[in-house]
């Protein structure tokens, strides 16, 4: 098999993917049923109050919205940084960048309270909120990335341009996850997010959890497909996905001490390391060991293509219990208004706040899970953006 | 917009010549008419209310022009006049088709955003539409002149 | 800002339509108003601040007057809003807080509301512009722009927010409030632009108790002023450096 050229074809519709497609179809619908009810009756029927009053639907959009700039990594190692093993994958890359954002995206818009308002939220823009950039951030993102996408398409195009608009689509998803963190960053009032680490930290979680995101969908449509993809070339990308988890662990650890080492943040600390229950749990069990270490062991220590497989599960994981410890374990645990006295009596004063998600929230937010991988499928039958073979000799062949 | 209330303008016309059931039939105000006449009315309410809106809302106007024949800025007071009674003389909401502003609204399939916050009834307790007296003991000003008094002793 | 009196007269200028001739007297007569109306009729004041001082000292732990107060005047609380929905999700604008100092054991209450920021990290991250500070320091959510993101909630130190969680109807019209916006406390900003004083504080001088101290900050001989350069006091999360228009002494 010497010498193939990378041929992008559309994905065939096998039984396989129109099972997928039913499926995923079926999650939309639930989302749908579960926005109407919540959008009915108020957020009343979710467990979001006025304590806990980002909810699970957030995780999945913040889990999404940062895998989403990191799923561009594979397309970015490839034209920006020229590795050509990775080109063959940079088409479907882009694409899953923008489906997976559309995906979170929808998930936040459907949870506001007024979604009915979302041309306001679009046409009105308060420029000290970093919330207002980020609307900007995300619609330039989809347009870089669209923009990126159809010049790898054009085959005449010079790669010089190529090259051009993949550096550009990289600095933005860099600011664009600046943005994400710094949602959490700059809020002063709390304990558990005031950290300007938080932007780094979004940053790595990014790489690693896109990786890991784009690793499955890219070798789930593949196999439906019977598309074959590389023992070699996927135990390449589960290495650069143990090197990112590490990255995380490193700047988590970063984090974490920086909060230890300030006697103000010792509270949150022990809370989140130590006394926090669920989101203790989360953390050491899910995050660091589930979602961290091993993994890391596994693409180190026994690298397969299995291994790559169960560690990018994991990685997925690990990255949705992270952002659950970071969104809903930073409003749990209670503000200090009064520093220096016990409350006796107040307004959920001084209380680490429970929160119980609803059916209706997680239904949403699988509906955005569902609507990120159902457009990327929609995407890649319509468009030629899947290599029909990223078998090792015919990477190897143009490498 | 624009279209919304070209629309509404041609509907404005119409009610005159056409009372036939097909076209909504606007309940009956009472009180004074409004001063820049019906027509105006008809095609700008939605840039009055907007215009009020921001200036009540947001600069703390609430008496927008406090001459001889003042008008309020307040939503509450267009049901002063254009409150819709039910047969046992109960204001109807929003929520009754015979509503002031659903009649027109319904017909012309554009939604109202005004009543999941405002009431749509006329209010009972109207204080705050006029200033407070200075003798009124609510009043900003007796209240610190109460106070700087308490202070001295 | 124009006033509605301009408003008008554009109008009637840009559509020169037959329609319009009978308003056109009108509207000259009004156009001569059109310029001092405003002033004349309680526009917040840049001139001023408006805050409180509440003085721990008098408050009494077992009163609840300006929380009863404030939920009659602004219409939240009320028993059929808050029967079926979890104390967490019912709306707070102000409340009775009970502490006890961890070193000396002594006990005090106060009620904690909007603290009013010159700096308010609410107006800072809201994305729409709803969360807002008016010229006289009154800082309030515009319902009609709030897209309900609650991001304002996450970033206030002092949990003043709260977000209505179900759909309310025959609310005061004074204060409309509705499904899927963020509240707060503000100040009675109605009271005020028609002359009045805030509903907490006209309660607690009802009650006997004084407690709260209303005034303008900007003004030196206000009694607010004299009595912040008198006594000693202090702004809930003072670290922070918001500086707050609520400030409590005896705490």
């Amino acid at each position: 098999m010497a010498m193939e050229q990378t041929i992008y074809r559309e994905l065939k519709a096998t039984p396989g993917v129109w099972q997928m497609a039913a499926l995923l179809l079926a999650f939309l619908a639930a989302a749908a049923g579960a926005w109407f009810y919540m959008e009915h009756h108020g957020h009343a029927v979710t467990g979001m109050d006025n304590q806990i009053v980002w909810g699970l639907p957030h995780v999945f959009a913040i889990f999404l919205i940062v895998a989403a700039s990191g799923a561009l990594n594979v397309a970015s190692i490839a034209s920006v940084f020229g590795q050509t093993a990775y080109k063959p994958m940079a088409r479907f890359s882009s694409l899953l960048a923008i489906t997976l954002l559309v995906g979170g995206l929808a998930i936040v818009v459907l949870d506001l309270g007024r979604a009915d308002r979302l041309i306001v939220a679009m046409t009105t823009y308060n420029f000290s909120s970093i919330f207002a950039w980020n609307v900007l951030l995300y619609n330039g993102f989809i347009a870089v990335v669209a923009v990126y996408l159809v010049m790898q398409m054009m085959r005449r195009l010079d790669y010089k341009w190529v090259r051009l608009a993949g550096l550009v689509a990289f600095l933005w998803r860099l600011a664009l996850t600046t943005g994400t963190g710094s949602i959490f960053g700059w809020l002063v009032a709390r304990p558990g997010y005031d950290a300007a680490i938080m932007a780094p930290l979004f940053i790595v979680m990014s790489f690693s959890f896109g990786l890991a995101m784009f690793i499955l969908v890219t070798l789930a449509l593949f196999k439906l497909n019977n598309r074959p993809f590389g023992d070699q070339l996927l135990v390449r990308m589960g290495r650069l996905l143990g090197i990112f988890a590490a990255a995380v662990l490193y700047f988590t650890v970063v984090q974490h001490l920086t909060n230890l080492y300030a006697a103000e943040h010792g509270g949150v600390e022990r809370f989140i390391l130590l006394e926090g229950g669920i989101y203790t749990l989360l953390f050491w069990g899910v995050q660091v060991i589930v979602g961290g270490l091993i993994p890391i062991a596994l693409v180190f220590l026994n690298p397969s293509r299995s291994s790559t497989i169960l560690a990018a599960i994991l990685v997925v994981i690990g990255g949705f219990a992270q952002v659950y410890v970071i969104v809903i374990g930073g409003q749990a645990y209670p503000l200090e208004i009064f520093p220096g006295y016990e409350v006796l009596e107040g307004w959920h004063e001084g209380v680490v706040n429970p929160y119980t998600p609803s059916i209706w929230e997680l239904m949403l937010g699988l509906g955005g899970v569902a609507l990120a991988l159902f457009a990327a499928g929609v995407g890649a039958k319509v468009l030629r953006v899947l290599p029909t073979n990223l078998s090792d000799s015919n990477v190897a062949a143009k490498g | 917009m624009r279209l919304v209330l070209a629309f509404l303008a041609v509907i404005g016309f119409a009610w005159g010549a056409a009372a036939d059931g097909s076209k909504p039939v606007v309940p009956v105000a009472t009180g004074d008419p409004h001063p820049e006449g019906n027509d105006y009315w008809r095609v700008h309410h939605m840039k009055m209310l907007l215009h009020d809106r921001d200036l009540t809302m947001r600069e703390g106007v609430r008496n927008v022009m406090p001459d001889a024949n003042p008008i309020q800025a307040s939503i509450g007071e267009c049901f002063d006049c254009h409150g819709v009674q039910d047969d046992a003389g109960a204001y109807v909401s929003y929520d009754d088709e015979r509503h002031f502003c659903r009649v027109c609204h319904d017909y012309t399939a554009v939604q109202v955003d005004c009543f999941m916050c405002h009431r749509s009834t006329p209010s009972e307790t109207t204080a705050h539409r006029t200033m407070a007296k200075p003798d009124d003991p609510s009043s900003i000003e007796a209240y610190l002149a109460r106070v700087a008094q308490e202070m001295t002793e | 800002m124009t006033n509605r009196a301009e408003l008008t007269r554009r109008d009637i200028m840009k559509s020169g339509a037959a329609a319009a001739t009978v308003t056109l007297a009108s509207g000259v007569t009004l156009m001569a108003f059109g310029g001092t109306a405003a002033e004349a009729s309680g526009r917040a004041d840049s001139g001023k601040r408006w805050g409180l001082l509440i003085d721990a000292s008098k408050c009494s732990p077992d009163c609840n007057d300006c929380v009863t107060a404030c939920k009659t005047e602004n219409g939240w609380g009320q028993d059929i809003e808050s029967d079926h929905i979890s104390s967490e999700q019912a709306p707070e604008w102000i409340r009775k807080v009970t502490l006890r100092d961890k070193s000396t054991g002594r006990t005090t209450s106060a009620p904690v509301m909007c603290q009013h920021c010159e700096e308010p990290p609410c107006v800072d991250v809201c994305p729409t512009g709803a969360s807002m500070k008016r010229a006289d320091g009154i800082v309030l959510v515009d319902k009609h722009i709030c897209i309900g993101c609650r991001y304002c909630m996450m970033a206030c130190p002092y949990k003043a927010r709260s977000f209505v969680h179900e759909p309310i109807t025959d609310q005061p019209e004074q204060n409309p409030r509705g499904k899927g916006t963020v509240e707060s406390c503000n100040l009675c900003a109605p009271r005020i632009d028609s002359g009045r004083i805030p509903a907490c504080v006209e309660a607690c001088e009802k009650a006997g108790h004084s407690a709260i101290l209303f005034g303008d900050l900007k003004d030196p001989d206000s009694p607010i002023s004299k009595a912040l350069k008198q006594y000693p006091n202090a702004a809930l999360r003072e670290d922070l450096e918001l500086n707050p228009g609520v400030r409590y002494t005896n705490l």
